[in-house]
């Protein structure tokens, strides 16, 4: 399973191809998520699917190369950390938990930076968990085999 | 009468899918088809104008499950097909558990009633304040991240503790798993 490399040129040159457009697209759903439907959580599941098309095409190892498994888990807890940092500053700047007015000296802007980051957090550690499942389930069992 | 035609095609056309889900005996293309099923419902979702909603729904009911679930599957054994033993508790069931929901779906308000309690709550505050304060138009993610922010933080959590629940069964062994994997090959040679 681990080494098993699609043999069909038409999917390898395919997803190489599609692999940055799933990326940027995953970037616009994230950054545009204010205007537009969309946010962390559909971005994040983007941004996880083309790394995860890249390991179902060119195999585990190459995946894995790709994100390092300790990197991955890092950021998974980065993005919940980032989330739960933006309430902390938010108390330290006298505000209340998750209160993002305080953020910047006009209301408007520090909801908006907050919300940014937020959702930043959410992307980061989605996209990871989802990364992680795969391989989880990818690699399962293949010690035994 | 547009919506309604359309909305008429898509759950006749869901119906004819979980029919097929029913039929089918091989888990991949029960896999697949369950993957058409959420993604007739993120169309139902986008013909309802609950955009953001579809969007979740077609990213990660129709994407990541499916390949999840299609790992899944090919890590099962094949070829063995379970014989339905007793259908007719299940048929019992299914049957009451429609019967509920007809029930339930005759007391519902109408679709789009704005009289409908959901629309009465907190959301025309929402509605109203939201553009002015934050300047974002998308009423979804103000809510989502600002006025609902506990929320999501814990749905993130959430998110995060299946990871780590996933990743603790599955992969115990991750960081010793290569030279495992080559100290087997060696023992094998």
């Amino acid at each position: 399973m681990r080494d098993k490399i699609s043999s069909s040129p038409v999917l390898s040159v395919v997803s190489k191809i599609l692999f940055a457009p799933i990326i940027i697209f995953g970037l616009y759903v994230q950054f545009h998520g204010d205007y537009g439907p969309g946010g962390g959580f559909q971005a994040g599941v983007i941004v996880a699917a083309a790394f995860i098309l890249y390991s179902m095409i060119f195999g585990l190892s190459k995946g894995e190369t790709l994100v390092p498994i300790m990197i991955n888990r890092y950021l998974m807890c980065i993005g919940v950390l980032l989330y739960a940092g933006v309430g902390i500053v938010s108390i330290f700047l006298d505000g209340m938990y998750l209160d993002y007015n305080v953020l910047s000296s006009n209301p408007s802007t520090g909801q908006h930076i907050g919300i940014i980051l937020v959702e930043l957090g959410v992307g980061i550690t989605v996209a990871t968990v989802m990364i992680a499942l795969y391989h989880s389930f990818a690699s399962f069992g293949e010690i035994n085999e | 009468m547009n919506f309604l035609l359309i909305n008429f095609f898509l759950i006749s056309l869901l119906l004819v899918t979980t029919f097929f889900i029913f039929k089918t005996t091989s888990l991949i293309s029960i896999v697949a088809l369950t993957g058409a099923f959420t993604l007739l419902c993120s169309a139902i979702y986008v013909n309802l104008d609950a955009v953001d909603v579809a969007f979740t729904e077609a990213a990660v009911g129709s994407g990541i499950s499916t390949i999840l679930m299609v790992m899944a599957a090919a890590k099962l054994p094949e070829g063995k097909k379970n014989k339905l033993i007793n259908l007719f508790p299940s048929i019992i069931l299914a049957v009451a558990i429609s019967l509920i929901l007809i029930i339930i779906i005759a007391n519902l308000p109408l679709l789009g009633d704005p009289n409908a309690p959901i629309h009465l709550h907190v959301v025309p505050e929402y509605l109203k304040e939201s553009k002015d304060f934050f300047h974002i138009p998308n009423v979804v993610t103000n809510i989502l991240a600002s006025y609902r922010g506990f929320d999501t933080l814990g749905e993130t959590i959430v998110i995060f503790t299946a990871g780590l629940g996933v990743i603790a069964l599955l992969t115990s062994n991750t960081l010793n798993r290569k030279t495992n994997f080559k100290k087997n090959k060696k023992n094998e040679r």
